[in-house]
């Protein structure tokens, strides 16, 4: 859900615009660190990957289905800076493309969705992963945290936001538990699609998810036991 | 590039050749942005209501010079429906003076706050999805380039552009082939077969991207995308282009003097 032109006053829009154009600039710094000289083709077909997912339902239990906002999964997947250009590169593919998420209003989507979410979920799976056992479980549970509170981290930016800056005299109370409500829900949602993906993706290429480095061991060269020597080259 | 594929992101596209297809894409976005800060800044009262009508007025003439069709107006507009839902519950949870709408006691404010969003809203919608119907993705990344946005974000964007609608087909062959061996989409084992359709997908895309990258040493890139010189765009395209805003602000200027 992203929010269109006109929800927020002029200041907040042009604030949120200013963070939004400082994170992506970090950000442009930062991926070149995960990425090198790969980060447009890579970062370019993530947010294509990004893309494509969010169309995606997933049926998520109790005979509803919901579809992956994507910043904690893409964060774990391909690192926090990489993640935060490709949610802004497809923030405004949205707003440009299929008027989903207002024009003036894109720095306020770029910094919910793409600074507010991804650094929320990347932050607390780097903090449970420093907490949990070293394993794929432990990654699969700090992301699962990380993604599930990542959607009411937003809705909370949302929220304050819209006391900072919204059009309507609406009872910040209100706002506040509608919001973190439903929030809470989409949470649970996001967070079991991105252990599922996560596992998938653990369980095919596990060197490619960057939130997964330290479980990384070099390969032990060892003899098959029973296999001799001139067996194998005969 | 080719042209549209027609994909997910080329379907917003509708190939006219019109006065408004003709424009430059960057001052297409430009006389768009400028356009939702004109709207943006009318201020919300009862007395404002002819100004946003004006405004309806103007965007729609040039959705009608771009025949652009009405179906796909509409459809774009779809994009706002959680904040009808929004703006609709605005009225009843507002504070301040109660007024009474059909045995209903809504507060004033609320209504005035709900109006003027769905009307911002609706307006910024309808210039934007004349604005992707009458520019292709490919010359909307070109007129961002020209807007001056950082390079590396115009090459993650061009890629993006570039392979959406491959990825999206490589997601679509993937369902096709699930439901062709009996797939149903439902239950929790359902979540593990999706789960993986989407775990193989960001390995393919991954890979895609490495290959991409391989494929551009091999042709000697150097991490930039050449581009060719860009055109000068005389004053009048600009006027034109710009016709739109323009007579928005004229309409916000004249309110604000009335006012």
């Amino acid at each position: 859900m992203h929010v269109p032109d006109g929800f927020l006053d002029a200041p907040t829009s042009v604030a949120t615009g200013a963070v939004a154009a400082g994170t992506v600039a970090l950000a442009l710094r930062g991926a070149r660190r995960e990425l090198d000289e790969r980060t447009a083709p890579l970062a370019g077909l993530t947010a294509a990957f990004v893309f494509a997912v969010q169309m995606v339902n997933f049926p998520v239990g109790a005979g509803t289905s919901g579809h992956l906002i994507g910043g904690a999964l893409t964060a774990v997947l391909v690192g926090p800076w990489t993640a935060v250009l490709c949610m802004t590169v497809v923030l405004l593919v949205q707003a440009v493309l299929f008027a989903d998420g207002g024009l003036t209003a894109l720095g306020t989507n770029v910094t919910l969705m793409g600074l507010v979410a991804v650094a929320a979920g990347y932050g607390v799976f780097r903090l449970l992963v420093r907490l949990l056992p070293r394993t794929r479980s432990g990654v699969l549970g700090a992301a699962g945290a990380g993604a599930f509170l990542s959607v009411p981290a937003a809705a909370l930016a949302f929220v304050g936001l819209f006391a900072a800056g919204g059009v309507a005299d609406v009872p910040l109370g209100t706002v506040l538990a509608a919001m973190g409500g439903i929030h809470l829900l989409i949470g649970i949602g996001e967070a079991v699609i991105t252990v599922a993906v996560l596992t998938a993706v653990l369980s095919v290429r596990p060197d490619l998810v960057h939130g997964a480095r330290h479980l990384r061991r070099p390969a032990d060269l060892a003899t098959r036991p029973g296999l001799r020597a001139e067996g194998a080259l005969r | 590039m080719g042209a549209g594929h027609g994909g997910p992101l080329g379907s917003a596209y509708v190939a006219r050749d019109t006065v408004v297809h003709r424009l430059p894409a960057h001052v297409a976005l430009v006389a768009v942005v400028a356009f939702a800060l004109v709207v943006v800044a009318t201020p919300v009262r009862a007395a404002w209501a002819p100004a946003y009508a004006g405004y309806a007025v103007l965007v729609l003439g040039a959705a009608a010079l771009a025949r652009v069709p009405a179906g796909r107006l509409l459809r774009g507009l779809a994009v706002e429906l959680p904040f009808v839902v929004f703006a609709l519950l605005l009225p009843v949870v507002a504070r301040g003076p109660r007024v009474e709408v059909l045995g209903l006691s809504l507060s004033e404010s609320g209504l005035l706050a709900a109006g003027g969003l769905l009307a911002k809203a609706t307006l910024s919608v309808l210039a934007a999805t004349v604005l992707a119907a009458t520019t292709t993705p490919q010359d909307l990344v070109r007129g961002m380039q020209r807007l001056r946005l950082p390079a590396v974000l115009v090459q993650i964007l061009s890629f993006m552009v570039r392979y959406a609608d491959v990825v999206a087909g490589e997601l679509r062959r993937m369902r096709v082939a699930r439901e062709s061996r009996g797939f149903r989409g439902r239950g929790p084992g359902a979540l593990k077969v999706v789960a993986g359709t989407a775990g193989a997908l960001f390995v393919r895309s991954y890979e895609r991207g490495e290959r991409v990258h391989l494929a551009m040493l091999s042709r000697g890139g150097d991490g930039r995308l050449p581009a060719g010189p860009a055109l000068a765009v005389p004053a009048r395209t600009w006027l034109t282009g710009l016709a739109l805003p323009l007579s928005a602000a004229a309409l916000l200027a004249a309110g604000m003097l009335g006012a």
